[in-house]
């Protein structure tokens, strides 16, 4: 087994271009099963739901392009998203959840996933004394407003959910 | 995933390294960590019910301690698989170290969705390549850096 630093903080440009990416991969995987959500039940979907996932859709597009953003400003190649899509794409069969209450607790579980990897970004990013190549305060402040419309979407569902 | 995980999954692997108790010595050399501070977290461990730690013997984990210790370990294979076939990272075993602090269970379930990792799930892990064994990398990676 190979030794470890014990919860290690992240040190470098390319730690933290290598974290961005994985943020953008959720993004990217939030958005495409709205997308298949809301193709897959379109003949029966409410407007509430429908509104719901395309906002959802939407905000995920956005958020990535903040992170590519970031990623550019560190100097690494990002990642190539069509590839990407369509290996979401190709999984998303065997996970795709079955009804209505399903597919707002997927979405629920997509914000939650979604808040909880940008607050762990963001702590260990404020533990580390690292310098990076973007300045400190853009890609915090960045990460936070992100963080901050993660909340939302899972008090939008949250909402949606109790009522229903 | 915090420290106390990552100690239970490196305790677990030692464990069925070694066929019996973990010693410290070996423990900590996995963490690269002082002996001091792998017995001050082992006591820890053993306080919250998931370690017993018998003086000469070594460290064993209880039956939670290994369920905490499997669902880790599983974190990790996930981590290791989504870099390795899914951003194509040639060092993925020493990026998932670094990154796996960072990186949360509830996180890795969502990676997990498109990943394709098999049901022996953690039983597949490798301790002398550090890696699942049924873990092959990607022929052609995405990622183009």
């Amino acid at each position: 087994m190979v030794a470890v630093s014990v919860s290690q903080r992240i040190a470098s440009d390319d730690q933290l271009a290598r974290l961005l990416q994985i943020g953008i991969v959720l993004e990217e995987v939030v958005e495409a099963r709205a997308h298949h959500h809301y193709r897959g039940v379109d003949a029966d979907l409410d407007d509430e739901i429908e509104a719901l996932l395309a906002d959802a859709a939407e905000e995920s597009a956005d958020h990535r392009e903040r992170l590519e953003s970031l990623i550019a400003g560190l100097g690494v190649d990002s990642v190539p998203f069509d590839e990407i899509e369509s290996l979401v794409d190709a999984r998303y069969g065997r996970t795709k959840p079955e009804d209505f209450d399903g597919i707002l607790y997927d979405q629920l579980c997509n914000e939650e996933t979604a808040y909880k990897f940008y607050d762990d970004l963001i702590e260990a990013i404020e533990a580390s004394d690292a310098e990076f190549t973007i300045d400190r305060d853009r890609l915090l402040r960045t990460l936070r407003t992100i963080r901050e419309e993660e909340a939302e979407g899972v008090s939008e569902v949250t909402e949606v959910m109790e009522r229903r | 995933m915090n420290t106390a995980d990552q100690y239970l999954k490196t305790i677990y692997v030692v464990q069925k390294q070694e066929d019996g108790p973990a010693s410290t010595g070996s423990i900590a050399d996995a963490l690269d960590v002082s002996p001091a501070s792998a017995n001050e977290m082992i006591g820890k461990l053993e306080e919250r019910g998931l370690a017993e730690h018998e003086k000469y013997k070594g460290v064993q984990l209880t039956d939670d301690g290994i369920l905490r210790a499997r669902d880790a370990l599983q974190t990790y294979c996930i981590i290791e698989r989504f870099l390795a076939n899914v951003l194509g990272v040639e060092e993925f075993r020493a990026e998932a170290h670094e990154l796996e602090a960072v990186i949360d269970d509830t996180v890795a379930e969502r990676l997990d969705t498109i990943i394709d990792r098999q049901p022996e799930c953690p039983d597949c892990f490798d301790p002398e390549t550090d890696a699942c064994a049924c873990l092959e990398v990607a022929m052609a990676p995405v990622e183009s850096d």
